[in-house]
């Protein structure tokens, strides 16, 4: 039960942001819609049906109450209804979310796995002409625009040899994943290798290190089982950190590739200027994004037991 | 400081400013150096969507407009949301850390709190929300999104430094003999928080740029007339299989020019940095 109270601190210290969050985005729709019920209804607004919508959601009280009002509705999963399908946001963005989810994770995978790789083999072999031509990638994968790199992708590997498709979500098709999924992932990977590559270096200049060497373990043990363990921590940084560049990437992502994600819901739901769903999905975006960096904290307490005692202090 | 020698020797340094220079002289030089007009659309039929030739070196758009020309005069809209937004960035962060490392307790809790708040969406998410606010997107309203957005960076990295400062030897002697908030905080604080404060501006200046080409690739930044790397990038994804020049040429524009920044402020960070310093 040694990490029960460091969890709870950190699920307490979310509060206020997650309350700052849902401030901020009520702010906007209140300033993007001016007022929410004739709205809604557009030109077919009927007197009768306003005032009713109005009492729903308390416009004819102060400002705080409104509030109030829409963070109860939001607590129960009601985020408004989209003008243009006319039906629940949450509906709407409920079927979006598995195909981001799924292109997520591809991408996560395949930056951990790359950016790890490339990282150890750039540590192994510091300072040589491998290790600067890694790092020189790296630095190119971190500075290549990800909508730029999605085309150009497609433009090699779909147009031109007409390996994989050029896009769309194809029913879930394998071979429709790989290109948004690189795109998507190779931002990260790059920084992914640098930090796995510095910190390794860090690690690696350490007095137990040196025990390791002198009990005769060879280079690629040594750091396999001592260095990398101790490395891991800032890489799971480095994996919340990525989880900024996923969800910053995914609008640009989705709408290369076509893909039926929720960012690309948001992209289309702010040129078809249906707010409800523009500041639903900005919502679930920020919520998800909350929500992930908490499971990188969980994660540092399992892995690193002298962030409890930190936690504890 | 470092020896005045050191920065020559740094290769990813060099590189970077090789190529900040480039695009920033480019840019400005646009009006002289860009062969054509770049809002010229072809007149006669035949020269829409035409390859690299001698007299569109970069080949044409879909309207027969020249791909150089338009590639350059797009540099000076990125060049200018870059460094334009920055430096509206680092005011405002400058003044937000300063306020809150410096005064501490609940001034620094309540900036503090709010910075915590923008920095817990993801920036591009929540600058397309933003952006919805707007009845019609452009440029400017790119702008102010960013600045809006951007200045949580600078403010951070400021008040970490003002927090370390303020303990010091000098700065208490500042405050022994007299020294105004004020000018503590700008005559002692600030410039000795410099360094870190330059890396993180240059870094930023590179993500102002991708931010402002991808909300324009979205159909939610530049809109036509203005000519804008993102912008030139979305038609370009049209015409991808039949003349994918349109869309090669600004974007590898744009990554050389990111590219060339961020080099700039990594190498900034090793040669300021005076934990690795030798």
């Amino acid at each position: 039960m040694a990490l029960l109270r460091p969890i709870a601190s950190r699920v307490v210290a979310l509060v206020p942001v997650v309350l700052g969050i849902t401030v901020l985005v009520f702010a906007l729709n209140a300033i993007a819609l001016g007022d929410p019920a004739r709205a809604a209804m557009g030109q077919r607004a009927d007197p009768e049906t306003l005032e009713r919508l109005r009492r729903e959601y308390a416009l004819d009280r102060p400002l705080p109450v409104q509030y109030a009002t829409w963070l109860g509705r939001l607590a129960r999963g009601d985020l408004g209804e989209s003008f243009r399908e006319q039906r629940p946001v949450g509906e709407v963005i409920r079927e979006r979310l598995p195909a981001t989810a799924r292109l997520a994770l591809a991408a996560t995978l395949i930056s951990v796995v790359l950016g790890v790789g490339i990282g150890a083999l750039a540590a192994v072999r510091a300072g040589s002409a491998l290790d600067h031509l890694l790092m020189g990638v790296a630095v190119l994968g971190i500075s290549t625009p990800v909508f730029w790199l999605g085309m150009m992708l497609a433009l090699v590997f779909a147009v031109t040899l007409g390996w994989l498709p050029v896009s769309g979500y194809g029913d879930g098709a394998l071979g429709h994943l790989v290109l948004p999924a690189v795109t998507l992932g190779a931002l990260h990977t790059g920084t992914v290798a640098r930090m796995t590559r510095s910190s390794l270096l860090e690690v690696v200049r350490q007095d137990f290190m040196a025990t390791a060497r002198a009990k005769g373990l060879s280079e690629w043990a040594v750091l396999g089982k001592h260095a990398l363990r101790n490395a891991l921590v800032p890489v799971i940084t480095v994996i919340g950190i990525g989880l900024a560049d996923l969800l910053v990437g995914a609008p640009l992502t989705e709408t290369v590739f076509a893909w039926p994600g929720v960012g690309r819901l948001l992209v289309a739901a702010v040129g078809q200027r249906d707010l409800p769903v523009v500041m639903g999905a900005v919502l679930v975006f920020a919520l998800v994004y909350v929500l992930g960096n908490l499971l990188v904290d969980l994660a540092y307490l399992v892995i690193d037991p002298r962030m409890r005692d930190a936690a504890r202090a | 400081m470092p020896p005045a020698h050191r920065p020559l020797r740094h290769r990813g340094f060099l590189a970077g400013a090789v190529l900040v220079s480039v695009f920033a002289a480019a840019s400005l030089l646009a009006p002289v150096l860009a062969p054509q007009d770049p809002h010229a659309v072809a007149s006669g039929g035949g020269a829409t969507l035409e390859g690299p030739t001698v007299g569109h070196p970069l080949g044409t758009d879909a309207l027969g407009r020249d791909v150089l020309s338009r590639v350059l005069w797009g540099g000076r809209v990125s060049l200018a949301v870059g460094v334009g937004v920055e430096a509206l960035v680092v005011v405002l962060g400058c003044a937000v850390g300063l306020l809150a490392g410096y005064f501490g307790g609940a001034v620094d809790a309540a900036l503090m709190r709010v910075t915590d708040v923008v920095m817990a969406f993801p920036s591009l998410v929540l600058a397309i929300g933003l952006i919805a606010v707007f009845e019609r997107p452009g440029l400017d309203k790119v702008f102010i999104v960013l600045v809006a957005l951007g200045w949580t960076t600078i403010a951070r990295v400021v008040r970490g430094e003002v927090l370390s400062l303020k303990a010091r030897d000098f700065v208490q002697a500042a405050r022994a003999l007299g020294g105004g908030h004020r000018a503590i905080m700008l005559r002692h604080l600030l410039p000795n928080a410099l360094a870190p404060l330059l890396v993180a501006a240059t870094i930023g200046v590179g993500g102002n740029m991708v931010a402002e080409a991808g909300l324009s690739f979205l159909g939610l930044g530049a809109q036509s007339p203005t000519i804008s790397w993102g912008a030139m990038l979305a038609d370009g994804q049209t015409f991808l299989a039949i003349a994918p020049w349109v869309a090669v040429f600004p974007g590898a524009a744009l990554l050389l020019a990111v590219l060339g920044v961020n080099l700039l402020g990594d190498g900034l960070r090793d040669l300021l940095d005076p934990r690795l310093r030798a």
